[in-house]
């Protein structure tokens, strides 16, 4: 039944197959790619249109493009996934916190996630840039720190709703302790929406890894990440075009995979929700 | 209506002060000591960075700056840059224009072309040209921002020779053109989903189909009823979007050279030069508010019954 509704889902299935793509490509680049991304290096060679050895041209100290984008994937990834992981322990934690225990603690994490909300995350993750500088791990704590409001809500409204039903009060008078109300019976079902907050959420870190990349402050030379790539690209978009082409696409469809995919978890896990409303898009 | 657009009013404060707050200590508590940072190149006598410090007041406790800076800054004063002496708010308020110009622009580009294309998609919900709508929106959800500028300045800069790549051209439109497109694009798609699902939402509903019992044709209805309907959700969908919309402006100032608020933070961010960046980022958010306080002023304008509370 639920793989059967799994294949029936268009999204789920095409969004599903590129983010699976992209991980082996990120776990095998070593493998896959030809050359070295940072050390075959060879003025020589510099700045080659694709084609013949180089499929993807080179860059201007001759190295491989098409070795550098498949290791980006390593990259990018990993941002997705260690500031989800960020965000959702900090937003599910608060939530939990906020909804079950009320009065003070709830005004108190409510009031900092309306204000998470009246913030773009661009806009807060630049600050921490500001404060502590640029640089890739850096850009990891800056966008890990700044996108839980969401989870946070969900759960919290959740927890709420879960608070008066039977089997909390069951466990309650079990004598079971409030920790663990709260991460055995009630987090169980907040974990279908946080996974689809989780996977939009890596679409957008892995885009904003990117743009703040292109300025600079994110991951710096010769580290071969998609942004990076774009931002050394810029001068020389109209000598060697090939070089701003080929990480964007691999930025694209990475984040088309993770966009489709979390549209395909939203579809199957909560079917009625109405597209692109509830969730998706609107940060 | 007065007793609401006061009452909002008075919601703003605290949540301006809560964020300033947070940006101050976040910009001036962790370490990697701002006047350090800005005087640490040039290896200076400890005495000299002491010196410095005091001049900028840094050598203070840090409730005592708090109070200082949200006490000049409601008087509209943003300090002083560490790195050349002028006003931040001065500096901040010269660029201001140029970023509202370009962020107007694509919140119009957006609304313009995603509101009409998402109506239509919802109207001939399930056709081709919707399949078609929707791919192109999904798509346009996920390019990246700026590399969609590369692309647009590459093949209608470069390849045609039909607009200026970069910079601000003495505000001449044509070179407006390129940014607000790169800007708005992305914004287009996410207009036109939410439009045709809200559009969607309400064709189904209640009101419709008794419009639809008691004989309307179907441009009354479509007007009357289902636009001015799901307006009220893309209105305060396009508020919430135009928050994003003005931090991405950051990214496309700077792809473009475009002399905002955008060039001047990163360019603040590269030289630690904090408090030109607190500026800057204060000012946007509080743009991004202001815009949110219009929308919501309008939305009840539209719709008196909405209670807020």
């Amino acid at each position: 039944m639920m793989l059967k509704s799994i294949f029936a889902h268009k999204n789920l299935m095409f969004g599903g197959t590129i983010v699976v793509l992209v991980v082996l490509m990120a776990i095998a680049a070593p493998l896959l790619a030809p050359f070295d991304p940072v050390f075959d290096a060879d003025l020589m060679n510099s700045e080659m249109p694709p084609g013949g050895e180089f499929l993807f041209g080179t860059d201007t100290n001759g190295r491989d493009v098409l070795s550098r984008v498949i290791h980006g994937a390593r990259i990018s990834l990993s941002v997705g996934l260690v500031t989800q992981i960020l965000n959702t322990i900090i937003g599910v934690s608060l939530g939990l916190v906020a909804g079950y225990m009320g009065r003070f603690w709830d005004d108190l994490i409510m009031g900092l996630t309306n204000i998470m909300l009246s913030i773009p995350v661009i806009v807060f993750a630049l600050a921490i840039m500001a404060a502590l500088g640029p640089g890739l791990i850096n850009l990891f704590i800056a966008l890990g720190l700044t996108n839980w409001a969401y989870t946070c809500r969900i759960t919290r409204a959740q927890v709420l709703s879960d608070k008066k039903k039977d089997y909390v009060k069951a466990a309650k008078s079990l004598g079971y302790s409030r920790a663990s109300i709260m991460f055995t019976q009630i987090m169980p079902n907040i974990l279908g929406p946080v996974l689809v907050i989780a996977t939009l959420g890596s679409a957008e870190a892995i885009l904003l890894e990117a743009a703040l990349s292109f300025l600079g402050l994110g991951a710096q030379p010769p580290t071969p990440s998609w942004g990076g790539m774009l931002s050394s690209a810029r001068d020389l978009l109209f000598v060697a075009p090939w070089l701003s082409i080929f990480p964007g696409i691999a930025i694209f469809v990475t984040v088309l995979g993770f966009n489709m995919l979390g549209d395909g978890l939203r579809d199957l896990l909560d079917p009625k929700s109405v597209g692109a409303t509830k969730l998706g898009g609107v940060r | 209506m007065f007793a609401f657009i006061v009452r909002r009013l008075l919601q703003f404060i605290p949540t301006i002060l809560g964020i300033s707050l947070i940006m101050f200590l976040l910009l001036n508590l962790i370490p990697g000591n701002a006047a350090l940072s800005s005087a640490g190149r040039l290896e200076l006598a400890p005495e000299v960075v002491e010196q410095i410090k005091a001049e900028l007041g840094l050598d203070k406790p840090i409730v005592q700056r708090y109070v200082q800076y949200i006490t000049r800054l409601a008087q509209g004063d943003m300090g002083q840059s560490y790195l050349r002496r002028y006003d931040v708010s001065e500096v901040v308020f010269s660029r201001l224009g140029a970023t509202l110009k370009l962020a107007f622009a694509a919140i119009s580009i957006a609304l313009l072309i995603g509101v009409p294309l998402g109506f239509f998609a919802a109207l001939k919900q399930g056709t081709w040209m919707d399949m078609l709508l929707t791919v192109v929106a999904v798509g346009g959800v996920s390019i990246p921002q700026f590399w969609l500028g590369i692309l647009l300045m590459y093949f209608f800069g470069f390849m045609l020779h039909l607009l200026p790549t970069s910079g601000y051209g003495n505000g001449s439109l044509a070179n407006l053109v390129l940014p607000a497109l790169t800007l708005g694009l992305g914004y287009t798609a996410m207009l036109a989903r939410i439009t045709r699902a809200a559009v969607i939402e309400v064709l189904t509903s209640d009101y419709v189909r008794t419009a639809r019992a008691k004989g309307l044709s179907e441009l009354a209805i479509n007007v009357r009823h289902v636009f001015r309907n799901a307006f009220v959700l893309i209105l305060t969908t396009a508020g919430l979007l135009f928050g994003s919309l003005i931090g991405q402006t950051v990214v496309v100032e700077r792809l473009f050279s475009w002399p905002g608020i955008g060039s001047l933070v990163v360019e603040a961010i590269f030289q630690r030069d904090i408090p030109v960046a607190q500026g800057c980022l204060l000012v946007i958010i509080f743009v991004f508010l202001t815009v949110n306080l219009l929308v919501d002023i309008l939305y009840r304008a539209i719709n008196p019954q909405i209670d807020f509370e």
